[in-house]
């Protein structure tokens, strides 16, 4: 089984790197971009059974840093 | 005063570190990342550098490997800790300090000298220098912004804890914060270089106070 981790920047915790791609899709002509945010996906490749507290663990203690960031879990 | 140094893959600064720490005194051995203890220590220096490449994010790797316990554990009997640059962000990742560093609001990397403000000499790294004196240090980092939700921020300005302030915040940090200490006052995390500055013939000896006063504090404790 996989799971698919998407981490994010909170709402709130200004993206630096979000606010630079905004900025380049407009030098490129695209308007009407207001906001950009950028984060990350991460795929596990997990034991069968594996469930999604467990998961959820592996989230708190690495994959995202709760102070600024946080999770969405897709098992499938 | 004993001191270790902890060593990461990709740590770049311990050794500077440990030059740093044995010309103010200390008695000092250099401890690999996998040894799950650190052994009898005053201090535990988590050095500068890109441990593990900065995978996942800036120190997250290095503060979940064994010695990391180690170093919790020394931090809890009362121990204590300095860490600069990744060591500030390792120490920010085990949760030994608040908040987190972030990407630089400019998104550069930025390698120079900085003027900082001494916030607080009530702790053992900054004594030296005083309060609200000026030192200049060398920061190199691209993920220097100190991120904390407002309640950390007013509990680290009501408790004090603010240890050095950018004159000219370029990185973006949140109320200009260069370096913060723990509850205790023991543990120093500070994105700008004291040990790139102890030798006036590789440009300043403004960082030497930081191990000066350590090694002179902790030898009378």
């Amino acid at each position: 089984m996989k799971a698919t981790v998407h981490v994010m920047l909170k709402d709130g915790v200004l993206d630096p790197q979000g606010e630079a791609i905004r900025h380049a899709l407009g030098a490129l002509g695209f308007d009407g971009v207001d906001g950009v945010r950028q984060g990350k996906v991460i795929e596990l490749d997990l034991a069968d059974g594996t469930d999604e507290a467990r998961v959820r663990e592996m989230c708190e203690k690495l994959l995202a840093n709760t102070v600024i960031e946080s999770y969405r879990i897709d098992l499938s | 005063m004993k001191a270790a140094v902890l060593v990461f893959p990709g740590s770049n600064c311990d050794r500077d570190m440990a030059v740093a720490l044995r010309e103010a005194g200390a008695d000092v051995r250099m401890v690999w990342h996998k040894d799950a203890e650190i052994g009898d220590v005053d201090l535990v220096a988590v050095p500068g550098g890109f441990s593990f490449g900065d995978y996942l994010r800036c120190g997250a790797i290095a503060a979940n490997s064994p010695v990391c316990a180690a170093l919790k554990a020394h931090v809890e009997r009362g121990g204590y800790a300095l860490g600069v640059c990744n060591g500030f962000q390792v120490l920010c990742e085990t949760g030994l300090l608040p908040g987190a560093l972030m990407r630089n609001a400019g998104l550069t990397f930025v390698c120079k000298s900085t003027p900082l403000r001494v916030v607080t000499a009530d702790c053992v790294f900054t004594e030296g220098y005083g309060a609200d004196t000026v030192v200049s240090l060398p920061v190199a980092h691209h993920d220097g912004n100190y991120f904390a939700d407002a309640q950390t921020l007013a509990q680290l300005r009501d408790e004090d804890r603010i240890a050095f302030a950018y004159g000219a915040n370029f990185n973006g940090s949140q109320n200009d914060i260069a370096g913060i200490l723990s509850q205790n006052r023991r543990v120093l995390g500070m994105m700008p270089h004291p040990e790139r500055a102890v030798d006036p013939a590789t440009g300043s000896d403004a960082g030497r106070a930081v191990f000066t006063g350590l090694v002179r504090q902790l030898a009378d404790a």
